[in-house]
């Protein structure tokens, strides 16, 4: 082998790719917090004794979790504009993030309201407690520890996921990195450097979210 | 005295089975009244019908004059002077003991956080449990959860309880514990409705029994004469059954 491997352009590079990860910490928070609302409403909807909510959100959760994440960036990237709409990348990786996480997080929510006794709701209503009371105090911390695991699994899956933004022009992390690999053709180093960077996201992520479990949930162990 | 509780002719039905078959019930202030009778005849049903958590199909039911099964009563605030301990503790395991018993005075009644927990720490005193204020209810006996439970339907202060078989889960050493603290609140003057196994319990502290069999009130009267000289077959059969 007569590579040689050159790694000072990658160490000037470094403030940028920094910045990039920034950008995809960013990208992916935004869609993690929108997803995870949608997919809490989503699941209210698919337990609805309604058939419209329960239509429209069954429709949303199986086609989130039936096609591919690259083909959601895709349609709000492109696929919109044949209605008129034009999103920003930013907007369109949020968008499809944000669609496909609530589809995956409605599922797991519905799997937490349903490991949540019935009786628990009727002790609490017995106290005088309203509906929503009961959802805010008693149900939902209940489903939140339940979910807990299955959601940061979810946070680290969407990190990793947002590097498909790069193909509908963001310049996130992979995007970035593509941009100097392009520049210098020094593709092993450039890579090799961002494939450290995500692992130490999704590690720290993943810690940090074992340690805020460990100090919130401690102690209830039933 | 008028009645403080009063089902008439109260009908219930899930789906197409009727459960309540018209049910004539009176308790006054202070009574104990012990509601006994086979599994399915009815009993838990009767007692969710008089806190509103499930509606009935005929009759009426009132509590302190207001009648339960109008659309117009606010169920949540009647529900604040009727507690009710169930078959099946249900103590909130996201919350330790203290803050079990608090959660309700807080966000019901809009009590300080520090009043709640005034107020949650003197009836888990009360019910003997005073020790275990910071522990999850994972961690308590079933005996232990169940006082838990008696403590938080009595920190909002309510004027009648609800017993729904409260020993019945329990293992036959623990259950001395919880009939104890019922005892003790029958002994303070609440008004308490009971549906018990323990025969024991019926006799010495309640005032009345009811005797449900099949969704209806088959008999009822003072509960020494009806548990000491059963006129109904049905009774006869069933306390024979139980002793
Ligand atoms: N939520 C429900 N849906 C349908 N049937 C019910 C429900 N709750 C109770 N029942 C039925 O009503 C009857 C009376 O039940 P219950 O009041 O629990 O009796 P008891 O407390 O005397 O054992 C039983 O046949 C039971 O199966
Ligand atoms: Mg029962």
């Amino acid at each position: 082998m007569d590579y040689q491997f050159l790694w000072p352009p990658v160490i000037k590079a470094l403030p940028e790719l920094v910045d990039a990860a920034l950008l995809t910490m960013e990208v992916s928070v935004v869609s993690m917090i929108i997803g995870l609302s949608i997919g809490l409403l989503l699941s209210f909807g698919r337990r609805s004794k309604y058939f419209l909510p329960r239509a429209a959100s069954t429709i949303w959760v199986e086609l989130a979790r039936n096609t591919p994440v690259l083909f959601q960036i895709f349609f709000f990237y492109w696929g919109l504009g044949e209605f008129g709409i034009f999103l920003s990348s930013y907007v369109a990786v949020v968008a499809a993030l944000s669609f496909n996480t609530a589809g995956y997080m409605a599922e797991t929510f519905r799997g937490g309201f349903n490991a949540i006794p019935e009786t628990q709701l009727r002790a609490a209503r017995s106290l005088g407690m309203s509906f929503l009371q009961t959802q805010r105090y008693v149900i939902v911390p209940q489903v939140l520890r339940v979910v807990y695991y299955p959601m940061t699994n979810q946070f680290i899956w969407v990190i990793l996921m947002s590097s498909l933004g790069m193909l509908a022009g963001l310049r996130e992390l992979t995007g970035e990195t593509q941009y100097f690999n392009s520049r210098t053709f020094r593709t092993f180093e450039f890579f090799a450097a961002t494939a450290v960077i995500y692992y130490i996201i999704a590690k720290i992520v993943m810690l940090g979210a074992r340690l805020i479990g460990w100090r919130i949930f401690r102690g209830q162990g039933t | 005295m008028a009645a403080v509780i009063e089902l008439k002719n109260v009908r219930k039905s899930f789906g197409d089975l009727e459960v309540l078959k018209g049910i004539d019930l009176k308790v006054e202030n202070g009574e104990v009244l012990s509601v006994i009778g086979a599994s399915g005849s009815g009993k838990s049903t009767m007692l969710y019908c008089i806190n509103g958590l499930e509606p009935i199909q005929d009759g009426t039911i009132t509590v302190e004059g207001t009648v339960v099964n109008d659309k117009s009563t606010n169920l949540n605030k009647l529900r604040q002077k009727i507690g009710m301990v169930f078959q099946q503790w249900n103590s909130f395991p996201h919350l330790t003991a203290l803050e079990n018993v608090a959660l309700a005075p807080r966000v019901v009644k809009g009590l300080s956080r520090s009043a709640a927990k005034e107020i949650a720490a003197k009836q888990l005193a009360h019910v003997g449990i005073g020790d275990k204020l910071d522990v999850y209810p994972g961690a308590l006996s079933g005996g232990q959860q169940q006082r838990l439970a008696i403590a938080r339907a009595l920190a909002m202060e309510p004027s009648y309880m609800l017993f729904d078989e409260a020993t019945s889960a329990l293992d036959p050493e623990l259950v001395g514990e919880v009939l104890d603290t019922m005892r003790m609140l029958a002994s303070e003057g609440m008004t308490m409705i009971v549906v018990t196994h323990e025969m024991g319990f019926a006799r010495d502290v309640s005032d009345k029994v009811a005797f449900f069999h099949e969704g209806k009130v088959e008999e009822t009267g003072p509960a020494k004469a009806v548990l000491s000289a059963p006129k109904s077959g049905h009774l006869q059969k069933f306390l024979a059954k139980v002793h």
